[in-house]
Order: C-alpha cells, then sequence, then structure tokens
C-alpha cells in the first residue's frame, strides 16, 4: 500500500521564535518529499484539527508527522483515530525551551529531529490487535482457599466472572479456619468477630460462577494471560482447565517452633507458639501443657523470630494484634488471670489503635517495653522471662505459667513450589527480598514478575486480616482487567493497552538463548534446540529481547532496530572541522523523557549536539546502534533510564540494568576498536532529577570534546 | 423500572482516585474522575519521596497519567466539586459543578500570562512558604498542564494584564462556573485528608513558633521544587539545619485530639531524618516516639537508620517546646522512658509528624452514607458507594494503591 505522509510543524509556544521553521519546512518537503507539509501557529487549536482531518481525508494520508510538543503533551488533540498513524517529534521541551534562540545549532538540532521523526514514521507498520487463533478463556483460576482466596474469588464472582478455587487441603479456610475469634474489621474496631470462614465458604459453595477443588494438587501450569493451562489432580482424577488469569493466595505459615529454642521452644511444655494457643482457647480451656493445670499467668513474647537478622528478617505485621487478640481470650475464660504482653514496639496501625486502647483498658491485661533475653523453666512448671532494656531501666524477671511465643510468618512459596508454571525461567513468581514475589510494591503492588499472575494476601507480603480482604479483592479486579485486555489483544501494565506484539523472525535466529534468558517476565519459553518459543500474551512489549538479540531478529511494527538505525542513519553530522559535536542520546520513555521534559519547562539550557531518541526501555536498546551511531560519525553515545538495583525503578524490573551490562561489554570493545570507552555512558535518572540533566549532559559534551572526534568520522 | 447505570463516579483525584480510576477502566467501566485541585495527584504530588524506596512520587504519578491520557473511558474534571447526589444504587444522578478557572483548555502552559501578572498570593502547594503570581501553574508536572487564576487573589476585568500576554487568548476573565449533571451506577469517595491542626497542639508551638513545622511542610522543603530548592534551612533566619527533632504522635493515639494512629507518620518521619543526614552530612537527628511503627517489609528501613549513629532514637512523649527569642533556637522537654527521666535538648528545628484528618463528604450530600466517629467512610454495598484510600482508613501509599484497586471491582458487583 502507498503511504501518503503529512507533516505538521506547530509554530506555537516558542517554536517560532527560537527555530527557522522554514527551513523544518524544506526538510519535510526537499528532502524526504513528505505529500503534505504544513506549518501553523496553535496546532492543538481546533482550526488546525479541522485542517488536518480535511488533509486525511483530501489527500488520503493514512500518517502524519506532529512537529510540536512534547508526545506527553496535547494526546486527545493529536488522535485522529485508528486509521491514521501519528509520530510525535518534540521541537518545544527538547529545542525550543532548552536551546539558544535563532541559533546554527539550535535549527541543526530541530531539523535533525524532524528527520528522525519523518524516518520514523516512513519505517511505521499500522498496528492491528494480536490475534491468538485460540478461545481466549475469561476464567479467573484463584490458587489457595483461605480468607484471601475465597474473598478474591468470591469478588471475581460477583462481577460475573467464572472462577476456578483450587485447594490443597480437604477443606476451605486455611488458617482462619483455626480461630477461635477474628479481629474487628469494622467501626468501633474494638470487638472481636467470628473469622467468617464458613459464611464464606457456603456462598462460594452456593455461587453458579465459582467451581472449587478441594485436595486439590497443581501439577504444573502453561500457556499465558487467556490461554492458560492448568493440570490439576483430585480425588476425581486429572483434569486440565483453561484459565485467563491466576490470583495467587497460597497465605502463609507460622514460623517454625522449632527454630525458637533460644526462646525457650522445646525446653518446656509451657512455652508454646500462637497457633498453641488458639487451639487452647477454642477448646475452652487455657492451660499449662506440662499437667494440665489452669493457666492464670500468661506471658506473650512478641517478635519472636521476627525482626531478627538470623530468623525473619522483616517484622511480621499480625502478631502484635495477634497476643491483643489472644490476650483477650485469657481474660475472658478466666477473669482471674493475667495477660501480660512483652513488646519492642506497639504495632497496632491506623483503626486497630482503638483496639490497643481497648486491650489497655483491661485491669488485667499488662503491656511493657522490653527485649526478652531468656525464657527458661522456672520451679514447679513455671517458666522465667528474662528481660532487659526495659522502661524501669532495670532488667525485670517474670514467672509464668503459660509462655506464648509469638511467631511470625513465612509465605508458603518459600517451602515449595507451587503454581509449577511450565516456564522456561522457572515454576514461581520471582522472588525479591524476604521471599516474598517481587513486584512495584509501593505503586503496583499486585504486578508480580509473571503475566496475569497476581499475588495477594500473606503470600505477598506480611498483613493483617482488613488488608488482606482488600488485598484479596485488589488482585480479583486486576486478574479480571487481565483477561479483558488481553482478549482485545493488548498489553497490561506499564504499557496498558499497546497493541503492538514482537515479531521474531525466526529463521536467522542461532539459538543463542540471550532473549529467553533476559525477559524478565518469563514471557519466551524454549524448544529443544533452545530457538524460542513466544508466549504473545504474557509479553509486556518492553523489547528487551529486541535489545538482547545479536542477530536483530526481533522488531515491532512501529519499533525495531532496523527503524532506529534509519534514524541515526537520518542525522546530519558535520565535519570535523567545523567542530560541531555528535551525541547519540538514548532515553528511556518512562522516566528519563519525562525527566526531560521538565528540563525544557524549566528552561534549562542544554548542549544543542545530543540527539534523543526515545525508546521503550533501555533494555529495549540493541548495541548495533551503538556501532551504528559510532559509523556515522557520531562522537559518543549517552543513556539514560531508570534507576535499578534494590530499590530498582525501572518499570520492566531490570531492564536498565541489562543495559548497563551491555554496555560495560560496549565499552571493552571499544578499547579493543582503539576508541574510548568513554564515549559510551550510561545514567541512572528519577523522573524528578531533571535539574541534574544540564550538569551531567555538559560534563557528557566536556568529555567528549577532551577524547576528541571520533576518528572514523567522515569516512 | 428504573435505568441502570454501569459509569462510576470517582470523587477526588488523588492517587487513591486514580488509581480507582484507572483500574475501573482498563478493566471496562466509564469513569468520571472529579477533583476539586485544579490538578490530579492530591497530596502525593506534593511528597518528596515515598518510603521505603526513597523514590520519587512523580514517577508512579506519570505512569498513571499515561494511562489516564490514554483511555477514552475516563472522563476527568478538575475544579470540579460534587454538588447533588440522588438516586439509589445503579441509578445515581450526580451533578457537578466545575468552579471558573479562568484559563481555557488553549493554555500552553507557555508562562507569559504569569510574566505579566501583578499580583503574589501564598503558594498552597507549598503550604504557603512561597508565593506565586495570581495566574500559576500548580506545580511543574501538573497535569492538566494549564495555568489557572486564583480567584480570591485576581483583581479581575480590572487588571487583566494576562490577557493580551497570552498569544492563545487562553485567558478569559469573564468564565462562569459550569453545572454539569452525570449518570451513574456506583460512587467512590477517595476524597482524602487533610493534615490535623497543628496550632491545637498548644505545648508544641507550632503557629507561634517560627522553627516548629509540621511533617507535610518538612516535605516541600526537602523537595527540590519547594520553597528552598531543597535545602534543609531554618523558616526563622534561612540558616542551615544543624540539629532536628521530630515528634511522633503528634496529635494522634490521643482521645483528646485524634484518637487513631495515621500509620505513615512513623515512617514519614524516618525518611524526612534521612532527608535532613543526606542534605547535610553533619546534621543529626532525634526522634520521639512511642511505638516506632515500621511494620511488615519497612522493618529494613527502621534497621538502616538506627546503624546511622547521628539519628537518636527516643521512646518518650514530647512535653513542651520552647524558645529562645534571640536566637529562634529551640529547647525540646520529653520524657526519655528508657533512661528513666526528663530530657531538655536543643533544636535548629522541630517537625510535629502530625496525623491525617479525612476530608469525608458535606454532611448533606449523602445523608445515609456511614462515616464512622473519627469521619472515614463507611463503604455500603445497598448504596453502590465505596471509599477508596484514606478516606476509607489511614494508610500508607501501598495501603491506599491496594484498597483503591479493590474499590475498583467493588463497583462491578452485580449482586
Amino acid at each position: 500500500m502507498d503511504s501518503a505522509q503529512g507533516v505538521y510543524i506547530c509554530t506555537g509556544c516558542g517554536i517560532g521564535e527560537a527555530i527557522d521553521v522554514e527551513k523544518l519546512e524544506k526538510v519535510a518537503s526537499s528532502e524526504h518529499s513528505a505529500k503534505v507539509v504544513r506549518t501553523d501557529g496553535f496546532l492543538c487549536g481546533p482550526e488546525a484539527a479541522d485542517r488536518i482531518r480535511r488533509d486525511i481525508e483530501s489527500e488520503g494520508l493514512d500518517r502524519i508527522v506532529v512537529c510540536a510538543c512534547s508526545m506527553r503533551a496535547c494526546t486527545e488533540q493529536f488522535d485522529f483515530g485508528k486509521g491514521t498513524m501519528v509520530e510525535r517529534v518534540n521541537v518545544r521541551e527538547h529545542v525550543a525551551w532548552t536551546q539558544e534562540p535563532r541559533n546554527e545549532d539550535t535549527d541543526m538540532l530541530a531539523q535533525d529531529y524532524l528527520r528522525m521523526g519523518i524516518v520514523k514514521s516512513q519505517k511505521s507498520e499500522p498496528l492491528s490487535p494480536y490475534e491468538s487463533g485460540q478461545e481466549m478463556s475469561r476464567t479467573i483460576l484463584v490458587v489457595g482457599g483461605g480468607m484471601t482466596g475465597m474473598t478474591a474469588a468470591l469478588a471475581a464472582a460477583r462481577a460475573g466472572y467464572k472462577v476456578v478455587l483450587v485447594e490443597k487441603e480437604a477443606r476451605l479456610g486455611g488458617e482462619a479456619a483455626t480461630l477461635l475469634k477474628q479481629l474487628p474489621s469494622k467501626p468501633p474496631w474494638t470487638d472481636l468477630e467470628d473469622p467468617g470462614v464458613t459464611l464464606l465458604a457456603s456462598r462460594l459453595e452456593s455461587s453458579e460462577n465459582v467451581t472449587i477443588k478441594l485436595g486439590a494438587e497443581i501439577l504444573k501450569i502453561k500457556g499465558g494471560p487467556c490461554l492458560f493451562d492448568l493440570s490439576l489432580r483430585t480425588a476425581s482424577g486429572e483434569e486440565t482447565i483453561r484459565i485467563g488469569a491466576i490470583v495467587l493466595a497460597v497465605g502463609h505459615r507460622p514460623y517454625d517452633p522449632g527454630k525458637l529454642a533460644h526462646l525457650g521452644y522445646g525446653q518446656s511444655k509451657n512455652v508454646v507458639v500462637s497457633a498453641d494457643l488458639e487451639r487452647m482457647a477454642l477448646d475452652g480451656r487455657i492451660v499449662r501443657p506440662s499437667d494440665g493445670k489452669p493457666a492464670r499467668s500468661v506471658v506473650f513474647v512478641q517478635c519472636a523470630g521476627s525482626r531478627d537478622a538470623g530468623h525473619l528478617p522483616y517484622c511480621s505485621a499480625v502478631c502484635c494484634l495477634t497476643s491483643l487478640r489472644q490476650a483477650s481470650y485469657v481474660r475472658s475464660l478466666d477473669p482471674g488471670a493475667t495477660a501480660t504482653i512483652l513488646y519492642r514496639d506497639m504495632r497496632t496501625l491506623g483503626l486497630y489503635e482503638h483496639y490497643y486502647k481497648k486491650a489497655q483498658d483491661d485491669d488485667g491485661v499488662f503491656l511493657t517495653r522490653c527485649e526478652v533475653k531468656a525464657v527458661t523453666p522456672g520451679e514447679g512448671g513455671t517458666v522465667t522471662v528474662e528481660a532487659d532494656d526495659t522502661l524501669l531501666g532495670e532488667p525485670i524477671l517474670l514467672e509464668a505459667d503459660l509462655v506464648v511465643l509469638a511467631n511470625g510468618i513465612v509465605p508458603r512459596t518459600r517451602e515449595a513450589e507451587v503454581l509449577k508454571l511450565e516456564y522456561r525461567l522457572g515454576p514461581d513468581c520471582p522472588e525479591a527480598k524476604y521471599g516474598f514475589p517481587d513486584s512495584e510494591f509501593i505503586c503496583f503492588p499486585y504486578e508480580t514478575r509473571r503475566t496475569g499472575i497476581y499475588a495477594a494476601g500473606t503470600v505477598r507480603q506480611p498483613m493483617e486480616p482488613s488488608a488482606a480482604r482488600d488485598d484479596a479483592i485488589g488482585a480479583a479486579l486486576k486478574a479480571i482487567q487481565c483477561v479483558e485486555i488481553t482478549s482485545q489483544g493488548a498489553a497490561v501494565h506499564p504499557r496498558a493497552l499497546d497493541i503492538s506484539v514482537p515479531d521474531f523472525f525466526m529463521q536467522r535466529c542461532t539459538q543463542c538463548k540471550r532473549c529467553t534468558e533476559e525477559c524478565p517476565f518469563g514471557a519466551l519459553d524454549e524448544d529443544a534446540k533452545g530457538t524460542p518459543l513466544t508466549n504473545p500474551t504474557r509479553c509486556r512489549r518492553c523489547g528487551i529481547c529486541m535489545g538482547a538479540c545479536p542477530e536483530r531478529i526481533v522488531s515491532f511494527k512501529n519499533y525495531s532496530v532496523d527503524m532506529v538505525a534509519n534514524m541515526i542513519k537520518a542525522c546530519e553530522v558535520p565535519p570535523e572541522e567545523d567542530e560541531k559535536p555528535r551525541v547519540l542520546g538514548l532515553i528511556c520513555e518512562n522516566d528519563a523523557y519525562p525527566a526531560f521534559d521538565l528540563a525544557g519547562a524549566s528552561r534549562l539550557r542544554l548542549s544543542p549536539f545530543i540527539r534523543f531518541i526515545p525508546v521503550r526501555c533501555l533494555g529495549s536498546v540493541n548495541i548495533v546502534w551503538i556501532s551504528q551511531a559510532l559509523d556515522k560519525g557520531f562522537d559518543g553515545i549517552v543513556l539514560f533510564g531508570c534507576k535499578y538495583g534494590d530499590d530498582y525503578q525501572c518499570h520492566f524490573i531490570k531492564g536498565s540494568e541489562i543495559c548497563s551490562t551491555r554496555m560495560k561489554n560496549v565499552g571493552e570493545k571499544l578499547q579493543q576498536m582503539a576508541l574510548e570507552s568513554e564515549r559510551v555512558q550510561l545514567h541512572e535518572l528519577a523522573v524528578n532529577e531533571h535539574a541534574k540533566l544540564k550538569q551531567i549532559t555538559d560534563e557528557f559534551m566536556e568529555t567528549i570534546v577532551k577524547v576528541g572526534p571520533n576518528p572514523f568520522k567522515g569516512f | 423500572m428504573a435505568s441502570h447505570h454501569e459509569g462510576v463516579l470517582v470523587i477526588g483525584g488523588g492517587v487513591s482516585g486514580m488509581t480507582t480510576a484507572v483500574e475501573a477502566a482498563e478493566a471496562g467501566r466509564e469513569v468520571h474522575l472529579v477533583e476539586t485541585n485544579p490538578y490530579l495527584g492530591g497530596r502525593v504530588a506534593r511528597l518528596n519521596k515515598y518510603f521505603p524506596k526513597l523514590c520519587p512520587p512523580w514517577c508512579g504519578l506519570e505512569i498513571n497519567l499515561k494511562r489516564i491520557r490514554q483511555n477514552p473511558r475516563i472522563h476527568v474534571l478538575v475544579d470540579t466539586d460534587v454538588t447533588g447526589i440522588n438516586g439509589a444504587r445503579g441509578d445515581y444522578k450526580a451533578t457537578l459543578r466545575t468552579r471558573p478557572r479562568f484559563v481555557t483548555p488553549g493554555c500552553t502552559a507557555c508562562g507569559e500570562c504569569a510574566a505579566a501578572c501583578p499580583v503574589d498570593r501564598p503558594d498552597e502547594f507549598n503550604h504557603a512558604m512561597t508565593k506565586t503570581k495570581a495566574v500559576y501553574l500548580p506545580f511543574l508536572m501538573a497535569h492538566p498542564q494549564r495555568y489557572a487564576i486564583d480567584a480570591a487573589a485576581c483583581p479581575g476585568a480590572s487588571c487583566a494584564k494576562c490577557v493580551p500576554a497570552c498569544r492563545y487568548g487562553a485567558i478569559d476573565l469573564g468564565m462562569k462556573a459550569v453545572e454539569t449533571e452525570i449518570h451513574v451506577g456506583r460512587i467512590v469517595v477517595a476524597t482524602g485528608w487533610r493534615p490535623y491542626e497543628a496550632e491545637k497542639l498548644a505545648s508544641l508551638g507550632y503557629g507561634r513558633l517560627g522553627n516548629v513545622i509540621t511533617n507535610v511542610m518538612m516535605e516541600r522543603i526537602a523537595s527540590r521544587e519547594g520553597p528552598t530548592g531543597g535545602r534543609i534551612l531554618r523558616p526563622s533566619d534561612g540558616r542551615q539545619v544543624g540539629s532536628v527533632a521530630f515528634v511522633q504522635c503528634a496529635g494522634s493515639r490521643d482521645e483528646n485530639h485524634l484518637p487513631y494512629c495515621s500509620a505513615v507518620c512513623c515512617m514519614a518521619s524516618l525518611k524526612q531524618a534521612r532527608y535532613v543526614r543526606e542534605a547535610n552530612p553533619e546534621a543529626s537527628c532525634e526522634i520521639f516516639f512511642i511505638d516506632l511503627r515500621a511494620a511488615g517489609r519497612h522493618e529494613d528501613f527502621l534497621q538502616a537508620i538506627q546503624k546511622d549513629e547521628k539519628i537518636r532514637l527516643t521512646k518518650g512523649k514530647v512535653a513542651e517546646i520552647t524558645e529562645d527569642p534571640a536566637t529562634k533556637q529551640l529547647t525540646v522537654v520529653a520524657e526519655d522512658v528508657m533512661g528513666g527521666s526528663l530530657v531538655r535538648r536543643p533544636f535548629d528545628l522541630v517537625v510535629l509528624a502530625t496525623g491525617m484528618v479525612p476530608n469525608g463528604l458535606p454532611a448533606d450530600l449523602v445523608p445515609a452514607l456511614g462515616i464512622d466517629e473519627d469521619g472515614f467512610t463507611i463503604e455500603s454495598e445497598d448504596l453502590g458507594l465505596f471509599g477508596a484510600g484514606v478516606a476509607a482508613g489511614p494508610s500508607d501509599v501501598s495501603g491506599c494503591v491496594q484498597q483503591a484497586t479493590a474499590a475498583a471491582l467493588k463497583v462491578m458487583f452485580r449482586d
């Protein structure tokens, strides 16, 4: 099909004052023979939009280049429908607002940007949503039938979705089924409640949308969003079920009491853990296990195994509340008994403070801050607790009938494979610190590194029951959203609604396995030879595979190695004697591009010699672009991407980190070519660090001037 | 037969409202996102960094704004309040009143109007620690990226210097309020919070003593876009701060003020102590607390602080703060519970870690809507009304996002 391109140049917002627009027009009309070239003082205004629409009609334009403001601005105004591809060229934030007005270098910069935009537009092909050719399932799988899993299952069912709830044990309820009472979940936040397991289970059993599989073992899960195949074994045999998305809600296990010998567990029968106390309360009698006598003085030792580098380094978030709840059991079962809670910090956050206050009002409940040093058998079956760092300034010694160690929680994914994903990169969601599934846990808490799989409840992070309830419903929403978006052939977060898909030209694959290894989301499996097997519904469209491939077989219709290579070639590189260096800047769209926009909005004066090309993720940068830039005569390449490491901000988990490793290898290759490795530099940049950009880019240009022009320039 | 609407009204465009809106829209719902300020982002837009990663709020905001910009199902109205809600679950009519911004959508944020404007007004965004012109951009990354005119400060047609300065004819001093009506099936209250009024804590000196500030003010001071470019300076004389005290539970966990715990202030103060230390390696901090509520995975953030010798963590309530009238140096009188004594210590700056008070809704808007004693919204499936974020209960950003995502599914329940 013949492509017909229109180029529209805005002269508003200071663009016309800073840049020679006539020269820009010539780039479009003479150098690149665009079918229509127009300038306008107010391109985002309604009149200009009408004119563009008329041009699209009358000239049969299928693609336009909007040479104006940032692609982040005026998104609605420059949307002309599915039939028109729009390429945005930023000559406002990235040129007019950062450069010397009416200056030759400024004009050259703007012209190069327009050249690159025109070429990118010409190389783009129209997108259509991914169609798998298979029936896309919208069924939600919930793994784990405790409170969190049940809540997620019911929520999805109530929104009209079919749910399969899989539970390992013979009955629903999980940890909550072992409780006598649960913490308050509503105002006035002072009254214990029924755990609600029976009610919730019966609502699930009577729901038409929910299929419950008890005593079930997951054998394996294959596929991807909307196309998962769950293989299951129950008492009735084996079956395979097609699933759309998964909520992982397998919860936690209490920390192994066997590891709490240092707090007396195992040395005396009268040192127990929280679960033991709960069982006694269910029996209606709190007794000393050693002799069955009533326990009239119960001491709770908080943080047993938590907040401890040698055991669980994190805080388990719920034990303070658990002990308060159990203290109330002690008191209500025997008004003559006392409960003493030895804590480091009482962590009854938010509205649970009301529950803490109520416990403090009970004369038979004592709370004191201290560090428990030893728990040892005392006389006649009692237990002695020694503590220091107390509020009294002196060590204390307590005698108790019963000591309850408030042991923390461990996610069940730590002890065994749960999902049994048949993914090349492993059977479960990759973990981050502490063994909880890795995710952007502040801003996007549900997203694990496996697309379509959302963690909820105490398997995701330590949390108390109210939080787990909401967590369950939130994860169910993400699962529903995933099946809806994926069945439309689009991507989920962070490139939500993106319908481009990576295309693999397998004939040239050399089975190097870099792409299958580096994909942060495990979207690529491998056949026996090592050839990648794509799973497009798992794909987040970041292009890290595209950056990894040494044969360049991966491409998107609107973003490819060839496209960026041509953009680089489209730039004009002045000869060495002109003393105008040229630097290629590769900037990630997520944090770096907005930061450069903010630099423009702040009117920072930046070097005119750097040509920025936005990329989906630094991980998608293919190193051939470095050599092509050097071949073209660029003197250096600077890359800006999101922060990586433990506190990563990279929206694709480790794209910028992967790029950084690749660039170190590039540095070595440069030295082999007798080029200075300083010519290529990578910077981590947060979105609000725009103020640093002047210094960083100025310093880089100084380095480039120091090492001198690219010796291959002009060849 | 009553009509049934699938659309959702989200009242409040902070991180919680934005999250509910985006998540519900991506799951298929039409959403009206209504915000009273001239910009989206609410309180988190004013934070310097999030705990525990010390990452910028604008990062997550940018992603959500991108998702909002590209989703035709989300209809955003800023400068807008909800003036009436009538109907029942599945069939609500909500009247909205968009106050005049006096700047039209034609604004390109070029800034020429502000250059021409002769009037200053206190900058709300920086808690009145700085001024802007009467025509102003709410903050650098504001969305909509459009100027606004503060009607209280602007003299209007008698001045009008901004009008000819604008090349795009985007200033309309005659703009009137616009009333609209929408039909929705469900409503989500995401109206967020305001800081507890620290003036009510008489012995702590806020409002009287110049170098006593609140935690929200500290976020702005520590921000590069804030009143001091990110340097921690004393309000009284602009000198760099050498010693900072943080007073935890200032007005929280207190029968006389806010009886509940605001869930974020411990982590916020630990974070702000890091700001102080990173801005000035010679500076020292002391945090006066009751319990250190760095729960769950936040524990290691606390442990890193505990390793810093220049940050002292003292269990004990602060009784009183006084000031040397000449130097404006502050003295904090507090109990040192573990040491068993009352201590008196000098500080350049004191930060009161004040709690969050939910904004809720005007009382007459939905009389049937349950509000608990603390002012938090009680969700009602019968009414089809849900709370999201701090409107429902005190929480950090992660908890708000989690909870707001849950609200996006609750509005989809069919039964």
